[in-house]
């Protein structure tokens, strides 16, 4: 019996570029997918996984078009069929779980509703049977009370529940193959590691066969059996999980794996130099011989193909891959070399609490305090000069709101800010001075939303230098250079525009932009989450080359606990707006430690099928923090009762230097979490 | 995708090379070439025209009298007598002039009043927008009639009353515009930094909003010209004898049932101005990259 469910032989998938040449995206794309097993496509953005996962069910995006090959799912040519065939196919042979299902599920109809409507689709269900199906469904996602649940709108989930519920949709035609597009990427580091629970126990108890596309290897080790790595359009490395992230024969896969940040391992992770070509950019010779360690002259002229290695069960697309077995075990070690910083402080958060409620004018005018529970609450905070202290938490747990209360776009309702040691920050932007103004600068998430799109990186960089320095003419010219070449990038990109830049290359230009005021403190609002990781790990080294050079001071705002550990001096937890426990990070990521900072580090996923994330809490969303007692409450799985409900907790500081607030006694802790 | 690899052999162009770039763009479509052709060809008449008009366009002449067109006076006489074909085509210069005038005025005050609202929000927006919404719920023509009766029909007063009445539309669109730009990064970038509101309209949202503005004031220009030509139409526009396409219209409509010539020939000069710019402000719209059928601005 063939036990492949899918197929897929010498695929090439392409677009006709304005001029008329053809440009591939896909490259002779070979490769089967067995029933029951899982498999992983990995590759940074612009790697083509996408395209490759929707060509498995039969799809090909508007301007593309197949350029040669064939797509089997069991005896039939997907590619070949026509529109009709195909309805028959998706969701009852192939369903697809969309990467961001609170854009995938209609806003204004019920949950019940949608599944209902799955399963009228894609089975042949009367009324009855189809209810009592779409709860059954709904409990099979661990989704709490499937009947009222089924009432709620899309809306009412949090973003964890949603993805369960487009999980349930994509079940609900009981399909063979399974195509998941990044399912977790945008969720919380704990939902995450619990959406991924589920689908690996819907793995094994329904014996169906997955295909999970996603840029992270940490997700692809939890569930995948097999990985396939893509690079510039083509399978670089496809074997078992543990053959390809334990002992990785690529190149690339290589590269890729040391830039990833691990909780295990301290100091910053290597970075690849380059970027990967664009389509249409791929000159003759392997793909990846620019950026590569172990090219020879070989390389460069010819293209590997991809030789499969039956004694490893691997196939690999590289003329070198003997001399990368041998050398892959040699674990760099990384000297801790962030210096000991002196107690210089310069930005000061004393008692801050900030509410996004807005006060009516009758309310204002009677002096009331209409808002009691703020968004953030008694946040304290020191920061010395030259350090780069963190802020970790979830989304909403207020850290963003922290951040741009310092830059001064949010008033703080209560405390003060100092800079400086003795200059209290306006809580109001137009009252700092500008010598305020210039030494607090910020870098944000995205820069395709950072950069103005019509301004060329020349027009950007100048903002800055006119306002602060009144530069013009010829010195602002060099200054704009000398900036660029400190951004590891050439004056020859002054007249670019945004659009013609990679994802790293305007994140730099967004990291000169901040640098150009020369400024004191930079806040960075999770400045590597929209990179690639070859590219992140390159920004991170740039970031504390520049501090190191420049002894600037960072606020670091992030959720992955492994980029935060690879980059700061001190880290601050948060949960709902307050803070958690505070110290030098190598401790915080030592026991004891807070309860809520327990589940955080317990949920970061390792790209190593051995090291399983520890699912200690629920993944439960809270609207609202706490009125009263300890802001973890909702959620501590080492809740003591009544007292965590009614007392807020006291601080306590560890034997590292780390202050836990909590209620259990810090030499209590140590022992429950040992 | 498909423009990956384009852009990264784009150099950077004068912006004379944009321009020429973008006429090109909306040339290549038969619509957008129809549409320039017309409103180019309308231009030049009306620059030209003076020059070249066959005879005394107020040359009063009973003895011709509503002559059907021929070989002397192709599109035929008037009831006064006057050449319809040398009255026809100087008459779209007045109407051009005046709401090409009147269109930029409506385009600087409403662009830049749009736009500051749409970044100071708040109470100061709230306020100028009712405002502007209690304007738009006036009859423009009623009002119009009240201020030209008042200040008189010279063009003094004819361009900036039929600018202000023009430019509330495109208040509407441009803070539309603000709005979808100012919640990004780049504005907030901007406001942290401490620029100057002005500092911020001019070089962060300008750029961004413009080509919308643009596009806007382009369609509110054929509009303009449609009321001015009803402006004239009812007697307070032009006043006689410059010759005019409303007035014209309002003069021969009378005898239309047996001197067609005398009305048709001023309609077919202000219907094809008017498609030929609409033709040219849509197309335009669509080389600027602004889709008008899938997104109204307002």
């Amino acid at each position: 019996m063939n036990t492949n469910i899918q197929e897929i032989k010498d695929l090439s998938i392409g677009f006709k570029s304005q001029k008329g040449e053809q440009i591939s995206i896909l490259r002779n794309i070979t490769t089967n997918i067995r029933k029951g097993e899982t498999v992983g496509i990995v590759g940074e953005s612009g790697s083509g996984k996408s395209t490759l996962a929707l060509a498995m069910m039969g799809y090909i995006k508007q301007g593309l078009f197949t350029t040669g090959g064939e797509c089997f799912f069991k005896s039939l040519d997907l590619l070949k069929l026509n529109n009709k065939e195909l309805v028959e196919i998706r969701g009852r042979k192939i369903a697809m779980i969309p990467q961001n299902a609170g854009q995938a599920l209609t806003p204004n109809l019920k949950i019940g509703y949608q599944i209902e409507e799955a399963l009228k689709l894609h089975t042949d269900f009367n009324k009855v049977e189809r209810e009592q199906k779409s709860s059954e469904l709904l409990n099979k996602v661990r989704l709490p009370s499937p009947k009222i649940m089924a009432l709620r709108y899309p809306h009412e989930l949090s973003g964890g529940q949603q993805q369960r519920v487009a999980v349930a949709m994509a079940l609900a035609g009981n399909p063979e193959l399974l195509l998941l597009d990044e399912p977790t990427t945008g969720l919380d580091v704990t939902t995450q590691a619990h959406v991924l629970e589920l689908l690996k126990d819907i793995a094994k108890d329904t014996g169906k066969s997955m295909v999970y596309v996603s840029h992270d290897l940490g997700a692809i080790a939890q569930v995948c059996d097999r990985v396939i790595v893509m690079y510039a359009g083509e399978i670089v490395l496809e074997g078992p999980v543990r053959k390809i992230l334990k002992e990785p024969i690529h190149p690339y896969t290589y590269g890729l794996l040391k830039s990833i940040p691990k909780l295990s391992l301290s100091g910053l992770p290597d970075s690849m130099p380059g970027s990967q070509p664009q389509p249409g950019n791929i000159r003759s010779g392997c793909s990846f011989y620019d950026r590569c360690n172990f090219s020879d002259d070989e390389c460069k002229v010819k293209v590997p193909e991809l030789k499969y290695l039956p004694e490893i069960d691997t196939s690999v697309r590289c003329f070198n891959h003997s001399e990368l077995t041998s050398k892959t075990n040699e674990q760099k070690i990384t000297s801790d070399s962030k210096k000991e910083i002196t107690i210089d402080e310069i930005l000061d958060l004393k008692d801050v609490s900030i509410s996004y409620a807005k006060q009516g004018i009758i309310d204002q005018f009677l002096n009331k305090v209409t808002d009691t529970n703020p968004t953030v609450k008694d946040i304290n905070i020191n920061i010395n000069k030259g350090e780069t202290i963190a802020l970790v938490g979830e989304s909403g747990s207020g850290k963003s709101t922290i951040l741009k209360s310092i830059a001064g776009l949010l008033k703080t309702k209560d405390g003060y800010i100092k800079f400086d040691k003795e200059k209290l920050l306006s809580g109001d932007l137009k009252k700092r001075s500008s010598e305020d103004l210039r030494s607090i600068q910020l870098i944000f998430q995205n820069p395709d939303e950072s950069l103005n799109p019509n301004h060329t990186v020349e027009q950007i960089l100048s903002q800055p230098l006119k306002l602060y320095f009144g530069l013009t003419g010829s010195k602002l010219k060099s200054s704009i250079a000398e900036l660029l070449e400190k951004v590891r990038l050439g004056a020859f990109y002054m007249s670019r525009y945004p659009r013609q830049l990679s994802g790293g290359e305007k994140q730099r230009i967004a990291v000169a932009r901040a640098f150009a005021a020369r400024p004191d403190i930079i806040l960075c609002d999770e400045v590597t989450s929209a990179l690639d990781v070859s590219v992140q790990a390159a920004v991170l080294d740039l970031l504390q080359k520049l501090k190191e050079e420049l002894g600037t001071t960072y606020v670091f705002v992030s959720h992955d606990l492994a980029v935060v550990k690879a980059i700061s001096d001190r880290v601050a937890v948060l949960y709902q707006g307050r803070l958690c426990e505070i110290g030098p990070s190598k401790d915080v990521y030592q026991f004891p430690s807070h309860p809520y900072t327990e589940v955080l580090i317990g949920a970061v996923l390792e790209p190593d099928p051995d090291v399983k994330p520890k699912l200690v809490a629920e993944d439960i969303v809270e609207e609202k923090p706490p009125e009263i007692g300890c802001s973890f409450q909702g959620r501590c799985p080492r809740i003591l009762g009544e007292k965590c409900r009614q007392e807020v907790p006291p601080w306590q500081i560890g034997e590292n230097g780390n202050a836990i607030r909590c209620h259990i006694n810090i030499e209590e802790l140590k022992i429950q979490q040992s | 995708m498909e423009n990956s690899k384009n852009i990264f052999n784009e150099n950077p162009k004068s912006s004379l090379a944009k321009v020429l770039d973008i006429i090109s763009t909306m040339a290549s479509k038969p619509s957008g070439f129809i549409g320039l052709a017309i409103l180019i060809f309308h231009v030049t008449l009306a620059i030209t025209s003076p020059w070249f008009a066959p005879y005394d366009y107020k040359a009063i002449n009973p003895t011709l009298m509503l002559n059907a067109p021929s070989s002397e006076f192709w599109f035929g006489t008037d009831s006064l007598g006057r050449d319809v074909f040398t009255r026809t085509i100087l008459g779209g210069r007045t109407a051009l002039t005046i709401t090409f005038f009147g269109s930029i005025i409506a385009l600087l005050w409403g662009g830049l009043l749009g736009i500051f609202c749409g970044l100071v929000g708040g109470r100061i927006d709230d306020i100028v927008m009712r405002i502007v919404d209690a304007f738009l719920s006036i009859p423009w023509i009623l009002a119009m009639l009240l201020i030209v009766s008042l200040l008189g029909t010279t063009t003094e007063v004819l361009i900036p009353a039929l600018g202000f009445f023009y430019g509330k539309g495109i208040v509407r669109v441009a803070r539309a515009a603000t709005h979808d730009v100012i919640a990004k990064d780049f504005i907030v970038s901007a406001k942290a930094r401490g620029h100057s509101n002005l500092s911020i309209i001019w070089n962060e949202i300008l750029p961004n909003v413009r080509d919308a503005i643009l596009v806007e004031g382009a369609m509110r220009w054929s509009w303009m010209l449609l009321g001015f030509s009803s402006l004239s139409f009812l007697g307070f526009g032009v006043s006689p004898p410059t010759p005019d396409w409303g007035l014209m219209i309002s003069n021969a409509r009378g005898l239309m049932s047996f001197a067609w010539w005398a009305v048709i020939a001023p309609i077919v000069g202000l219907s094809s101005l008017i498609i030929g710019i609409n033709l040219t402000a849509d197309a335009f719209a669509k080389a600027l990259g602004i889709d008008r059928s899938t997104k109204a601005p307002v």
